[in-house]
């Protein structure tokens, strides 16, 4: 039997109830489970249901105090490590910031890579920008701090690190994290045009894989320099660069 | 046949709005949508429009726009002096626009946002299901420019008989009626009762995204940080400055800053329309 998960439902005005969970893997488990109600038609309608770091936000919820009682007496099933789509991400580990990692975590500045790719990340939430994701997955003895003077400008592609987050920016905005690498095309991580327009959706497991110069000639070969439009390389599912496996695929 | 609107004046900001692309926030993509949704309902009603069709959204300079087609028109949303080719036409009705003639849309006499509605409804590309321009991710149409053309759909209906529209006017004091939560607990009771007591005042760097208040600031409790979080429209985000920001459409999908109450979505068309300076009253809903 599994033992009821430790719960405390706020509500947040007339129609929407958040969900705070003890830690980021009881969240994981609850917004999964959120999810599968859902799709099996067995939670009253929500239009948004955005997680968080602790969190889950259930908006445009009819009674909101009903279904605080409800989810409750959910009974919530950990996640299990191979649930959820696998993408993977190409990454060159050329970011200015390597060499303040590598000494925070104790590590040559050419190792920072491997340790980095060696993980399994899972997107927790988004937020910042469309298609910016909080991948968690990253031991706690490698988080790192953000950067004391955040940068004006960081790149899209960039991959970056900050508290417990791993992320790849989907475009170029003003950023603190710690830069480790380059996706040396961004585009697929968001695209509107797209019938799925984040690639980095939460609940999907991510893998980083280190970029060689073919990988970045195949995925750059689109002529459009202000991102994919309809038929452009990055909404081509076929191209395995970005593109999302069902799991165990 | 389509009609196109050239943009003669774009004004301070113009921007293409409908009821926005709720249902995408856990990809980090805001609802964003008209901030006074029932005076773009309304403006499209009086057009036999669909209510959620596209608009244009002024803020507080209007703009003008001239009509390669004759096309049915209504101002609506802020009030505004409202002309074309130079003489006054009309406020919150339908109003033609001979093809070739210029619509001016004033500078609003109270109010921020004037909501310019077309027969056949604009028709800018939807992203994601909507039309909107989104200002806090970029989504959507850019805000209008000058010599830019907008597209006009075809209407489906014609205009309907007019019957008596009520505009409500913009608030001269702007109450809203707010549910602690979902951070309250982070705040002492003395600054809950300072929400719900003292008057703030709409500040001038409000904008699509949030409408910020000047007043006393609200002190915290809990000074720790808080994990980013869901955020709902209408939530009362409270920054370390401790001076209240409303969540209007354009609002960030999560944040790290306590909410310590909500205002209900139905309040917040009042709150689009309230200049900087106006009081502001918290009221327990």
């Amino acid at each position: 039997m599994t033992v009821p998960r430790p719960l405390t439902a706020y509500p947040a005005g007339r129609h929407a109830l958040l969900v705070e969970l003890s830690d980021a893997e009881h969240t994981a488990a609850f917004h999964t489970e959120v999810l599968r109600r859902r799709a099996a038609g067995s939670l009253p309608p929500v239009t948004e249901v955005v997680p968080g770091a602790r969190t889950v936000l259930l908006d445009g919820v009819p009674d909101p105090e009903a279904l605080a009682r409800r989810v409750a007496e959910w009974e919530v099933p950990p996640v299990a490590d191979d649930t959820g789509d696998v993408v993977e991400i190409p990454v060159r580990y050329d970011g200015p910031d390597l060499a303040d990692v590598a000494a925070l975590w104790g590590v040559g500045p050419g190792e920072v890579g491997a340790r980095h790719a060696s993980f399994t990340y899972r997107v927790a939430f988004c937020g910042f920008a469309p298609g910016f994701g909080y991948l968690t997955g990253l031991p706690a003895h490698l988080n790192v701090p953000r950067r004391s003077t955040p940068r004006t400008r960081v790149p899209a592609g960039a991959v970056a690190l900050a508290g417990p987050y791993s992320a790849v920016y989907p475009r170029a905005t003003p950023g603190g994290w710690q830069l480790i690498g380059t996706m040396p095309d961004p585009r697929p991580l968001w695209d509107p045009e797209r019938e799925r327009a984040a690639l980095l959706t939460p609940g999907t497991r991510v893998r980083f894989v280190t970029a060689d110069g073919t990988t970045d000639g195949t995925v750059t070969k689109g002529t459009a320099a202000d991102g994919a439009g309809p038929g452009g390389t990055a909404t081509d599912g076929s191209t395995a660069v970005g593109a999302p496996r069902e799991a165990g695929a | 046949m389509t009609a196109g609107l050239t943009t003669v004046r774009a004004g301070a900001l113009t921007t293409v709005q409908d009821a926005g692309r709720p249902g995408h926030a856990h990809l980090g993509v805001p609802r964003s949508g008209a901030l006074d949704a029932p005076a773009m309902r309304l403006a499209n009603r009086l057009l036999g429009n669909d209510p959620d069709a596209a608009v244009l959204e002024t803020t507080l300079t209007g703009c003008a726009l001239r009509p390669d087609r004759d096309v049915t028109v209504v101002v609506g949303g802020a009030p505004c002096p409202v002309k074309v080719d130079g003489r006054p036409a009309a406020w919150g009705a339908p109003a033609r626009v001979p093809a070739g003639a210029v619509l001016d849309v004033g500078t609003a006499s109270a109010g921020v946002r004037s909501y310019v509605a077309v027969a056949g409804g604009v028709a800018a590309r939807p992203v994601l299901g909507s039309r909107s321009t989104d200002l806090l991710s970029g989504l959507g149409p850019a805000p209008l420019r000058d010599g830019e053309v907008v597209a006009v759909g075809v209407p489906a209906r014609p205009v309907p008989p007019q019957v008596a529209a009520p505009w409500p006017g913009p608030p001269a004091e702007l109450v809203l009626p707010v549910r602690p939560g979902p951070r309250a607990d982070w705040f002492s009771p003395a600054a809950l009762r300072t929400l719900t007591s003292a008057t703030y005042r709409v500040s001038p760097h409000s904008n699509r995204i949030g409408l910020r208040t000047e007043g006393p600031a609200l002190e915290r409790t809990s000074t720790g940080e808080l994990p980013s979080e869901g955020m709902v429209l209408g939530a009362v985000q409270v920054p370390p400055d401790g001076h209240p920001v409303i969540f209007l459409h354009d609002h960030p999908t999560t944040g790290g800053y306590p909410v310590v109450a909500v205002v209900p979505e139905p309040a917040l068309a009042a709150a689009a329309q309230a200049v900087a300076g106006t009081p502001v009253r918290f009221t327990l809903a």
